[in-house]
């Protein structure tokens, strides 16, 4: 089977879903439509002379302040025809959800955990959306860009009430 | 935290919260395990075998894993983040934190976003050293695997012959940059120097000393009862499972999937090299032990003839709008003052873009995601590290239903580093 052109393909197929194309460096970038990524991703898995069944990799990115805020990078190879594809979607500042795409490749768990743990974006309907790399009980989502790079004071005390005062911890 | 601990401090609150981690576990675990009837188990962070802070939560039924649920995050030292703070160039000194057995490799990727971007010309001679040096890192990593791996599996004496022969490859990687594990050589556009005199009598010397070694390791191993007891059928995991769950690598080919990205998408020229891709047949820890062990062979053999077609000329790019001046030209030349003092101060800005560049590591698909606004600072990097992948992937995939003594071994056989994992 001939590769097949996924740009082409998409328009093709999917129609509205696919909002935008970008042609970097050589590496083609396809926007969709958020809320049909499970069905786009379903798509270049299982369509002959596309076959993208490997994902590489899932990266958010924040826009901040521009909107729509975030961006999610599907980053898909094809073991078939040694080429990659990167799927994007945009997402809202306020409240970014959208369908897992973990029925799709079971990969993408552990992808979308990070996702959610550094850029707080939402992924409905997967197995266990928990922090992965922060503390379970951890405040904020570290890598928007709003959030400071640098937080907890330098403590250069051994006095413990002095610390006690000024540390930012829980008390009860 | 035990009831008495609980009482004698009248933390309420805590009381509640630990109930609602039961409930959280309740998706995770088989049910057998709230009522007791399995048993939960915390395997690290601090155990020797977790090759770092690895905690697994596992579940037993007596001593056959029922469910394994990895608990990464302990070395997370916010490397992305951090680089989203410095300037392009001051931000490889992180990526060599990443993974610590792989620097080279760390630094390559990372460069080769910049020069994707940038359009930057690598000239001939760096692109032959970094390939030199990107596989002297392989065998480097591969040793420490393989003597680690042998030595959870109780083979001691491994261990110490594959830390005498890692030796020598730590003093070539302080000939290069000074530093034995956190080079930082690699550079946007080359090389930050030339190599040095002694280096390559200490490679030639290193190319006709280690063949035999890796024959010592297999006389070692390949046809010792203990070891193919431990290994053979152990941690199987299928091609489509491997290919679904996300395992590159060593650990993908050990279940026999022919994907190289040296071979598959060539970076750096290596398609200018001869070599071939080591496969395994069953996918088990036996077979992926085998595939490193080939795969040193293989690294050896393009070492030899990249020095073999070394090519002269500069090491790094002759483009001043990304790479310092030398020194020398900083007396005679204004255009150079300005340069240098341009470029370690400000740094240099990238034009508007994204760029996706991956790279066979040691441990499989390292590849670095690399967004710029146009400012002298990375706008959003990224790095999907293989370590992590196989963490929350491989290892409960192969561990389920197996012993808790083979989890030991399948650990070690998909080589992990939890720096490379956490970032």
């Amino acid at each position: 089977m001939q590769p097949l052109d996924p740009v082409e393909l998409a328009r093709l197929t999917l129609k509205e879903a696919v909002l935008d194309v970008t042609e970097f460096r050589g590496e083609t970038t396809i926007v969709v439509d958020p809320a049909r990524i499970v069905e786009v991703c379903r798509f270049f898995r299982d369509t002959e002379g596309l076959e993208y069944i490997f994902l590489s990799d899932i990266t958010a990115v924040d826009y901040f302040p521009q909107e729509p805020r975030f961006a999610l990078c599907y980053h898909l190879y094809s073991m078939l025809y040694t080429r990659r594809l990167r799927i994007k979607v945009f997402l809202p500042g306020d409240d970014p959800r959208l369908p897992s795409v973990t029925s799709v490749w079971p990969s993408a768990d552990w992808e979308e955990r990070e996702a959610f743990d550094m850029m707080g974006i939402v992924f409905e309907g997967h197995p266990s959306l928990r922090r992965v790399l922060m503390p379970e009980d951890w405040e904020g989502h570290p890598q928007r860009k709003d959030y400071p790079l640098g937080y907890e004071q330098v403590q250069f005390s051994f006095n413990y009430d002095d610390i006690d005062r000024t540390k930012p911890y829980a008390k009860e | 935290m035990s009831d008495k601990t609980l009482q004698t401090t009248g933390h309420t609150q805590q009381l509640t919260d630990w109930q609602g981690t039961v409930a959280e576990l309740k998706n995770l675990v088989s049910p057998r395990a709230l009522t007791g009837e399995t048993m939960l188990l915390n395997m690290g962070p601090q155990h020797p075998s977790t090759h770092g802070v690895l905690r697994l939560l596992l579940e037993l039924d007596g001593e056959n894993v029922v469910s394994c649920i990895p608990d990464v995050g302990y070395l997370h030292t916010g490397i992305e983040k951090n680089m989203e703070a410095k300037t392009y160039e001051q931000a490889i000194v992180m990526t060599d934190r990443m993974d610590y057995l792989n620097p080279m490799g760390n630094n390559l990727v990372y460069c080769l976003a910049i020069e994707k971007i940038a359009e930057l010309d690598v000239p001939e001679r760096a692109q032959a050293v970094r390939v030199i040096l990107a596989e002297l890192t392989r065998i480097n990593s591969h040793l420490v695997w393989l003597g680690t791996h042998c030595l959870d599996m109780g083979a001691m004496s491994v261990f110490l012959y594959a830390m005498r022969e890692r030796e020598m490859v730590l003093d070539m990687f302080e000939m290069l940059s000074g530093q034995r594990m956190m080079s930082t050589y690699f550079r946007p556009g080359g090389l930050w120097r030339d190599i040095t005199p002694e280096f390559l009598p200490a490679l030639n010397k290193f190319l006709e000393y280690f063949p035999a070694k890796i024959d010592e390791y297999e006389t070692l191993l390949n046809n010792n009862p203990l070891w193919i007891d431990r290994t053979q059928g152990i941690g199987v995991i299928t091609p489509e499972d491997a290919i679904a769950w996300g395992c590159t690598g060593p650990t993908l080919r050990g279940s026999g999937v022919n994907w190289d990205i040296r071979k598959a998408m060539p970076y750096m020229g290596y398609e200018k090299y001869t070599f071939d891709v080591p496969l395994g047949e069953h996918g088990d820890v036996y077979d992926r032990y085998l595939c490193r062990i080939r795969e040193m062979r293989e690294s050896l053999r393009i070492i030899k003839q990249a020095v073999a077609t070394l090519p002269g000329g500069p090491f790094r790019s002759q483009n001043r709008k990304y790479v310092p001046p030398p020194r020398s030209e900083l007396g005679t030349s204004m255009e150079a003052v300005i340069h240098h003092f341009k470029l370690w101060t400000e740094g240099f800005t990238l034009p508007k873009g994204e760029v996706y560049v991956s790279i066979e590591s040691p441990r499989g698909e390292l590849s670095c995601f690399l967004s710029s606004d146009g400012t002298n600072r990375p706008h959003r990097v990224h790095f999907r590290t293989p370590s992590y992948v196989h963490t929350m992937g491989a290892i409960p995939k192969m561990s389920k239903g197996a012993m808790l003594a083979d989890l030991v071994g399948i650990i070690g056989s998909v080589d992990i580093v939890l720096g490379d994992c956490d970032r």
